[in-house]
């Protein structure tokens, strides 16, 4: 037998990702693509909100979205009807998450003459923030009837958002759910993460956020 | 499963680190795991065994020590330190809300052995 020997690491569980997620961001810097990456609880509005976004956008860049979902190509095929722009499908492999590896598979099967990539994410508020994906930003909804308390509950997913959409305001009534008080515990949490109320279902809301995503855009391209 | 992914993100690094020490076999990983990081060593240890054999060369029956780090936080007004889990972010001594984590959120690869 050969000697035992011991070697210092010292790094974080989460490094080999985080080298895989930098190198990701500077390639998508060279070729001037912008990945958003598009985080939430089940149901909260990823893909209703997605299909106004891309009709309000696809006039102005050429758009590819990446659908994270398990199993089915449900979501895919709603884009397509929706917004008549073709999705692909990731194979997260029933992982929980995405991270920057199977991120990078799948623009990789993208054409790549292409501005604006939108990933939805797998839907749940706490392994995708674990893990960067490589995306320039990194955008979560929140809706209504989740509840105005979650950055308290969740507060990683916060943390690392640069945008937060709060969707479903159609239904804050019934839900007691307060404006003030989720922007409030949301700065807590993220000072620099900017807030749109939105109604994906009727569209209010969504021109202003589609001017955010144009304006980071444009920051990323310069 | 969420500690999957970690645990293949550990093999992964573990695995480039051994290569470029030119090991023959990993036998042990060690890992501080700090108490309100998040990730429970209990999950980590459950798939552990699975994941080393099935995703490489080198890790075949290697083991996983882990080693948990307690977590506490300071208290900006009244400067004192106590329990994070006990007392969560309000100073059990003076009430405060002014107070923020010393130890506890730590996620490391502290060292490995190898032949
Ligand atoms: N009332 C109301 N309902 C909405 C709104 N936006 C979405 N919904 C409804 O919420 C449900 C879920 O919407 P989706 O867009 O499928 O949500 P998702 O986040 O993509 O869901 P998963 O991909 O399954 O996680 C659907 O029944 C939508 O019609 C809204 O602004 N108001
Ligand atoms: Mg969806
Ligand atoms: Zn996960
Ligand atoms: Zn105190």
């Amino acid at each position: 037998m050969s000697e035992v020997k011991v070697i210092e690491i010292k790094k974080s569980i989460f490094n080999a990702n985080e080298i895989d997620a930098d190198n990701l961001r500077k390639e998508l810097k060279k070729k001037k693509i912008f990945l958003l990456n598009l985080m939430s609880s089940p149901g909260a509005g990823k893909t209703t909100t997605l299909i106004k976004l891309i009709n309000n956008l696809k006039a102005d860049y050429r758009i590819a979205v990446m659908e994270a979902d398990i199993d089915s190509d449900v979501d895919a095929i709603k884009i397509l009807e929706g917004t008549g722009v073709k999705a692909i499908q990731l194979h997260t492999g029933g992982m929980c998450h995405l991270d920057a590896e199977m991120t990078k598979q799948g623009l990789d099967n993208l054409n790549l003459d292409i501005d604006l990539v939108i990933l939805e994410n797998v839907g749940n508020l706490v392994c995708p923030a674990e893990f960067d994906t490589g995306a320039c930003k990194n955008m979560m909804i929140l809706s209504v009837p989740e509840g105005d308390d979650k950055p308290l509950k969740y507060p990683l997913m916060f943390q690392v958002c640069d945008i937060v959409a709060i969707n479903k305001i159609d239904c804050m009534e019934l839900f007691d759910f307060s404006l003030e008080r989720v922007e409030k515990y949301i700065k807590q949490r993220n000072e620099k993460a900017t807030i749109y109320p939105i109604c994906a279902k009727d569209g209010r809301g969504i021109s202003e956020l589609a001017d955010k995503i144009r304006q980071e855009i444009k920051e990323w391209r310069e | 499963m969420h500690e999957l992914g970690i645990v293949f993100s550990i093999i992964k690094q573990v695995d480039g680190v051994a290569r470029e020490h030119n090991a023959a076999s990993v036998k042990e990983v060690t890992l501080e795991i700090g108490e309100v990081s998040g990730v429970v060593p209990k999950y980590l240890s459950d798939c552990w065994k699975w994941a080393v054999d099935n995703r490489s060369e080198f890790m075949k029956g290697c083991e996983l020590r882990i080693i948990p780090i307690m977590a506490k936080t300071y208290c900006e007004s009244c400067e004192k330190t106590y329990e994070t889990v006990k007392f969560g972010k309000i100073c059990p001594y003076c009430k405060s809300e002014k107070t923020y984590l010393l130890t506890g959120n730590e996620t490391y690869i502290k060292d490995i052995k190898v032949t």
